[in-house]
């Protein structure tokens, strides 16, 4: 019993020191977006109405290191926090008059259409599926997947090898848009292996029982950095995905007016980049995208 | 319910890989709990102490974390098998403490007198347990075994959350949050009928068995 005992121990920690490390951001040096006092909009917007109540719900993550992550206190704290509030400031809501709501990828689109948030910022790649149901303003950040193996893997230099190592076995979370994406480059449907997080998938890639992780550039680059040089990105990204805010369909004056706030505020942008995710090493501070036609 | 009729195919495939789990874990799960139900009734207090240790071990920790110990544990011990395989095994040693103890309910249903008639006629413990009291105990045991089964084959949608996927349940996400589909048709059009499928005809075929092997008392 005493080595199972260890090794549970052993397992355990490993997942506590991640989600340590993970949520081991020193933010305080992030200067809070600008409020605006005197707001008005036309009658019978969402922005009217919601400048009016004086109070905003916002769907993001609540497990994206850097994006979305709550901490100790029960905070979220991220770079799509950072972007709800520059939208929000924007309605002359104060930072404490957001209401943040846990999204997780599959309700994202349910929480929309039940009127349960008033927009979603949660790493929502915008894709026409999800555009059936609801709208998206943006994008406010282009990621790009990418593949994260171990060190001395000297085998799988990019998405193309993997047809090429049918036995190495390749990790995302499911439901995904990576998971699903990856699987054309894969020799077998059998060489995905698909779990709830992305940090088991880490610990799976160093106990060896996978031999490459993909996802999103800026969600590896967290584990790489905080894996003292035992996980490594290789190859390019080769895929693009848009990052939008999901709101009810239809909704065109209130996706233009985000659209506009963003492009109003592009030094509150980088600088809530900078603040959250920036800090993570090897990654490059993004431009502003040229946000899609509202429709 | 068209969201599930348009993905039917990956249904049906999710359905193969629950009731693949479901089997190997059924195949696994019966044998171990009879056997370890042999060691809780049996003479040798080394054996019935590892029988009680094996109960309270896997009957008491909840389901997710024998999983986690399987798929994370033994792999950072350095023993790699594929995910399926530990899903299964997590699985069959959670189950098997339940088989165990609904066994050891029917063993203890046997009147000691059958057990002193075959030690009368020269049968030793383990002749005795085998040909006279566990045909008897396995005919009373149908109904709670039947639970406890048709919870494992509920269960197996948590092996599919550690490494598996495919499964009925990793559908539904997979659909839900990849794909787009509203959450509601999907859980319970597909991956609620899909479980029932399996359950139902599970519950019908141990209601045959309990009629057929029942014992006039």
């Amino acid at each position: 019993m005493m080595f199972r005992r260890t090794a549970l121990v052993a397992a355990l920690s490993v997942v506590a020191l991640t989600a340590a490390a993970c949520g081991g951001d020193d933010d305080s040096s992030a200067s809070e977006p600008a409020v605006e006092s005197d707001v008005e909009f036309e009658a019978g917007t969402t922005m009217a109405e919601l400048a009016e109540a004086g109070t905003i719900r916002v769907g993001t993550k609540i497990d994206q290191p850097g994006f979305g992550l709550e901490n100790l206190e029960g905070e979220i704290e991220g770079f799509d926090v950072e972007v709800a509030k520059i939208i929000a400031g924007a309605l002359g809501i104060a930072e404490e008059d957001i209401e943040f709501v846990a999204t997780p990828s599959a309700v994202r689109e349910d929480v929309i259409e039940g009127d349960e948030v008033d927009m979603v910022v949660a790493t929502y790649t915008i894709n026409d599926t999800r555009k059936e149901r609801i709208s998206f303003a943006g994008p406010y950040y282009l990621a790009g997947q990418q593949i994260m193996v171990a060190a001395d893997n000297d085998d799988i230099t990019g998405p193309e090898s993997l047809k090429e190592n049918p036995d190495a076995k390749v990790c995302s979370v499911t439901g995904s848009t990576p998971a699903e994406q990856i699987v054309e480059y894969l020799a077998s449907p059998d060489q995905l292996t698909l779990f709830d997080e992305y940090s088991q998938c880490a610990d799976s890639l160093r106990n060896g029982q996978v031999a490459a992780v993909t996802t999103d550039n800026v969600i590896l680059l967290g584990f790489v950095a905080e894996s003292e040089d035992e996980f490594k990105l290789v190859g390019e990204q080769f895929t693009e995905e848009p990052y939008g805010i999901g709101i009810t369909k239809g909704d065109v004056a209130f996706c233009e007016f985000i659209n506009d706030t963003l492009q109003e505020n592009e030094d509150a942008y980088i600088e809530a980049w900078e603040s959250t995710a920036g800090q993570v090493e090897g990654t490059e501070t993004p431009e502003l995208p040229e946000p899609a036609p509202c429709a | 319910m068209s969201p599930v009729f348009d993905n039917i195919d990956l249904f049906v495939d999710g359905f193969l890989t629950s009731l693949r789990i479901i089997l190997f874990a059924l195949a696994g799960a019966l044998p171990l709990g009879v056997l370890i139900a042999a060691c809780r009734v049996s003479p040798i207090p080394p054996l019935r102490a590892f029988g009680t240790f094996w109960v309270t071990t896997f009957r008491n920790t909840p389901l997710t974390v024998v999983l986690f110990f399987c798929a994370f544990g033994l792999p950072e011990l350095g023993i790699n098998n594929s995910f399926f395989f530990f899903g299964v095994l997590g699985l069959v040693l959670y189950t098997s403490a339940f088989v165990a103890e609904a066994v050891r309910s029917g063993i203890n249903s046997v009147p000691a007198g059958q057990a002193e008639a075959a030690r009368s006629i020269g049968l030793n413990f383990t002749q005795g347990l085998r040909f006279v009291v566990l045909p008897q105990a396995l005919r009373t045991v149908v109904p709670p075994l039947g639970s406890v089964l048709i919870a494992m084959m509920k269960n197996s949608a948590v092996v599919g959350a550690f490494g598996v996927g495919g499964d009925l349940w990793s559908t539904g996400q997979r659909l839900t949050s990849a794909l787009g589909y509203a959450t509601f048709p999907i859980f319970v059009g597909g991956v609620a009928v899909g479980y029932l499928v399996i359950t139902l005809s599970a519950g019908a075929l141990l209601q045959v068995l309990e009629r057929k092997v029942a014992i006039a008392r």
